[in-house]
């Protein structure tokens, strides 16, 4: 067994878990949202596992680092890290519904990372050889996940809120299935309460690693501009909801560009901007 | 007139505490820092200078964009991010501090209203048995309560953690901190570069301002390698340095193996491994050359360029080297040599004989075969150095900003009063974060007192 083939069930276990999360909405049946929980919860059990024999594969090869080094390792990680927040966040307040917006999220990266990356285990090069790439990277995306699950939970937010200000669904309808607005504010904001402080952490670990590793702790090289500015859109959130005005809609508008410029950060500056965080550059 | 100044000043410092300033500051600070992202700053390469026009250069370099987070305007609006959070915390804290060391010990009729948290219970005894025995329950389930006597009526009040309605100040006051520390190391701290050759020291770096600045001991780089994995990707770059003060190395600081991600640190200098190069362009390279039918074997030393007759009569010219063949040909890498072999009567034949890859010069099918065996070029390394005594004041602000962040979001100031009239007794709860916690707490607590037999 290897872990590509885990991947694989990874990435069915995932769409499985969408499909019948959209039967779940239109349906409304309990067990099937049940099922689609389960789901989730296999994919993220063996994408775990998968990701696990990963790390022990490149213990085999002889090169020995965690699966975090390159674009395919981090897209999977990335993707397990949501699943993860949606699995803390449904536990926790029991809202079943939100996964039919965020296993969509997990869905696509593992789909990318499965049918459109290079998913060979490379050395590491030396800028990479730390293991503040360990802290780094974990507490980065376990923030990005959160606002990938608070993206998620706007959306819903913006749907409800239309579909109410029109008049329909007051009750019945597909928006019945959808919690009460205020919840989905409090949803969101309890998710960026524990995205911004992980993404701080990571801005943190990162500037530490820097100056570890160059002297400088911060140089405005685009990524790590880019993640201040991520930083900056949330600040702004959380202090939307002192400010008459800002709260409800504008708050929700304020989380999806949140994870729009978080997306940017991770995948854009790399595809776009140069700077020093090409991952697997061959750079110092 | 008097009022005007007075209203004036009382408009600026309203405006000086409005959220809606943060909020327009926070989302300004966003927006603009993206310019830098997509500009080219510091030096401006040249095919960027070729590749826009005269007139929006001149703009953009008007503007600051090309160093647009040291631009006056940037600049700008960080101080005024500054005064808005020292006016805001000016104007709130100390009614925080008021409510933490005054806390709200009566309930009036009125806020008794609020509360969605609340119980009741029947009390048979007295009222001050009564008061006397929910003290005590409220002392051993919750916390030591302050009892107030008003209107006939005993409040009795306890709360947890009301100093965690500090945690928002802790985060504003680290960024400020964390500005103190990136202003400490811009005025006293230095950035620069040294490049040290094999062999040799040095005792100044050149600093990005382009200053010499002079460290007051001397790095001696004593040899400098890199190597590379089976694929040819690199794997390691290491430096080994020797620290020297008055010519005589340091104790613990002597061959020091200094790699990517692993620095040397000495007297608030660190220096870090950062690029390569090779140090001397004309040096003797030697090569063996062993004729493959047997007979005869010879060591030769040449230079670019030189050519040399061997023992049986044939020409052996060395073209050109390299120290790293990666670059032309991705398969192979280290050291290189491309040489002009002619045998003697026979045509000039050229190729290219490696030193880490014996085997790939063994399978060449001639009469001799040839093995590159270097140089005694030098190389140098190329180090990183900085200076920076802010660095642990920004640390110090890092620190309190995640501590303040898990107070401000995950801890929760409590309180539970209950108010004792004759014959009943009523508590109620509320907490300033993560209410739906606090409600299963409180419920548990009212499971308690509902029970209760006074
Ligand atoms: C000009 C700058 C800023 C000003 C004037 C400001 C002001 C405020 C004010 C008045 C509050 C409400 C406190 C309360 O009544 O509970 C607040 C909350 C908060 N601020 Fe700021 N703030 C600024 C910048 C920042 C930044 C950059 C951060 C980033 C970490 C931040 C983090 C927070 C947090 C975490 C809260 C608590 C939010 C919550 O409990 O939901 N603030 N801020």
């Amino acid at each position: 067994m290897t872990s590509s083939l885990l991947f694989n069930v990874t990435t069915l276990a995932y769409m499985a878990s969408m499909v019948v999360f959209f039967a779940f909405l239109a349906s409304k049946n309990k067990a099937i949202g049940l099922t689609g929980s389960l789901l989730a919860y296999a994919g993220f059990a063996v994408q775990t596992l998968a990701i696990a024999l990963r790390w022990k594969e490149s213990y085999d090869m002889g090169y020995g680092h965690a699966p975090l080094s390159n674009l395919y390792e981090s897209v999977v990680f990335f993707s397990w890290t949501i699943i993860l927040i949606y699995m803390f966040i449904e536990l926790k307040y029991k809202y079943r519904i939100v996964g039919a917006f965020v296993v969509p999220f997990a869905l696509l990266g593992m789909a990318w990372a499965q049918l459109g990356m290079h998913s060979g285990i490379e050395p590491l090069v030396p800028a990479l050889q730390s293991n503040w790439l360990l802290y780094h990277v974990v507490t980065c995306f376990l923030g990005y996940a959160a606002f990938a699950v608070a993206c998620g939970i706007s959306i819903m937010y913006l749907v409800k809120a239309k579909s109410e200000e029109s008049g329909g669904g007051a009750a019945g309808g597909l928006m019945g299935m959808f919690p009460p607005i205020r919840v989905l504010d409090d949803l969101n904001y309890r998710a960026i309460m524990i995205g911004f402080p992980l993404l701080t952490l990571g801005i943190i670990t990162g500037a530490a690693w820097a100056n570890y590793a160059w002297g400088t702790y911060w140089s405005w090289d685009p990524k790590e501009t880019w993640s201040l500015i991520v930083w900056f859109v949330y600040a702004a959130f959380l202090h939307a909801r002192f400010t008459r005005g800002w709260v409800g809609k504008r708050a929700a508008w304020l989380s999806i560009i949140g994870f729009a410029a978080t997306i940017f950060c991770y995948l854009g500056v790399n595809l776009f901007l140069s700077g020093l965080h090409s991952y697997g550059s061959s750079k110092m | 007139m008097a009022t005007t100044n007075r209203s004036f000043a009382q408009a600026l410092w309203d405006f000086f505490c409005s959220l809606k300033l943060t909020i327009s500051l926070l989302i300004s600070l966003a927006l603009t820092s993206i310019i830098g992202t997509i500009l080219p700053q510091g030096k401006l390469p040249p095919e960027y200078v070729a590749s826009i026009s005269p007139v929006k250069l001149q703009i953009y370099s008007k503007l600051g964009f090309f160093d647009m987070y040291h631009s006056w305007w940037f600049i700008l609006l960080l101080y005024v991010f500054s005064v808005n959070l020292i006016c805001c915390s000016i104007k709130r804290l100390p009614h925080v501090f008021k409510f933490i060391s005054e806390p709200n010990l009566v309930l009036g009729e009125s806020q008794r209203n609020g509360f969605s948290l609340k119980q009741d219970l029947k009390i048979t005894a007295s009222l001050d048995k009564g008061r006397e025995a929910l003290a005590e329950f409220l002392g051993k389930e919750f916390g030591a309560p302050v009892v107030t006597e008003q209107d006939g009526e005993y409040h009795l009040f306890a709360q947890k953690n009301a100093w965690c309605r500090l945690g928002v100040y802790v985060v504003h006051l680290s960024i400020l901190v964390i500005f103190v520390g990136a202003i400490l190391g811009s005025l006293f701290g230095y950035k620069g570069f040294a490049a040290i050759v094999e062999g040799t020291g040095i005792s100044s770096i050149q600093a990005n301002s382009g200053a010499e600045i002079p460290l007051g001991f001397e790095v001696r780089c004593e040899k400098f390698n890199v190597t590379f994995y089976d694929s040819g990707a690199p794997k390691e770059f290491k430096s080994i340095l020797t620290v020297l003060e008055n010519g005589q190395p340091v104790k613990g600081l002597t061959n020091v193996r200094v790699v990517v991600n692993e620095p040397l640190s000495y007297k608030g200098f660190t220096f870090y491994q950062s690029s390569y190069g090779q140090a001397t362009e004309s040096s003797d390279h030697s090569f063996s050359v062993q004729a493959r039918a047997g007979g005869f074997s010879d060591h030769l030393t040449l230079r670019d360029g030189q050519a040399t007759v061997l023992k049986d009569g044939t020409t052996f010219k060395l073209l050109e080297t390299t120290p790293d063949i990666r670059q032309f040909m991705p398969n192979f890498s280290g050291p290189a040599a491309r040489i002009e072999v002619t045998q003697k009567g026979g045509v000039p034949q050229t190729y290219i004989v490696f030193k880490d890859f014996p085997d790939a010069n063994a399978q060449r099918g001639d009469a001799l075969q040839v093995v590159y065996e270097g140089s005694n070029a030098k190389m140098y390394t190329g180090l990183q150095v900085a200076k920076d005594p802010g660095v642990w004041v920004v640390w110090l602000g890092c620190t309190l900003m995640v501590c303040g962040l898990f107070i401000a979001f995950f801890m929760s100031h409590k309180r539970v009063w209950i108010v004792v009239s004759k014959g009943y007794a009523r508590m109620y709860g509320n907490a300033s974060k993560n209410q739906a916690a606090f409600q299963m707490q409180f419920e548990e607590l009212s499971d308690k007192f509902k029970n209760l037999k006074i």
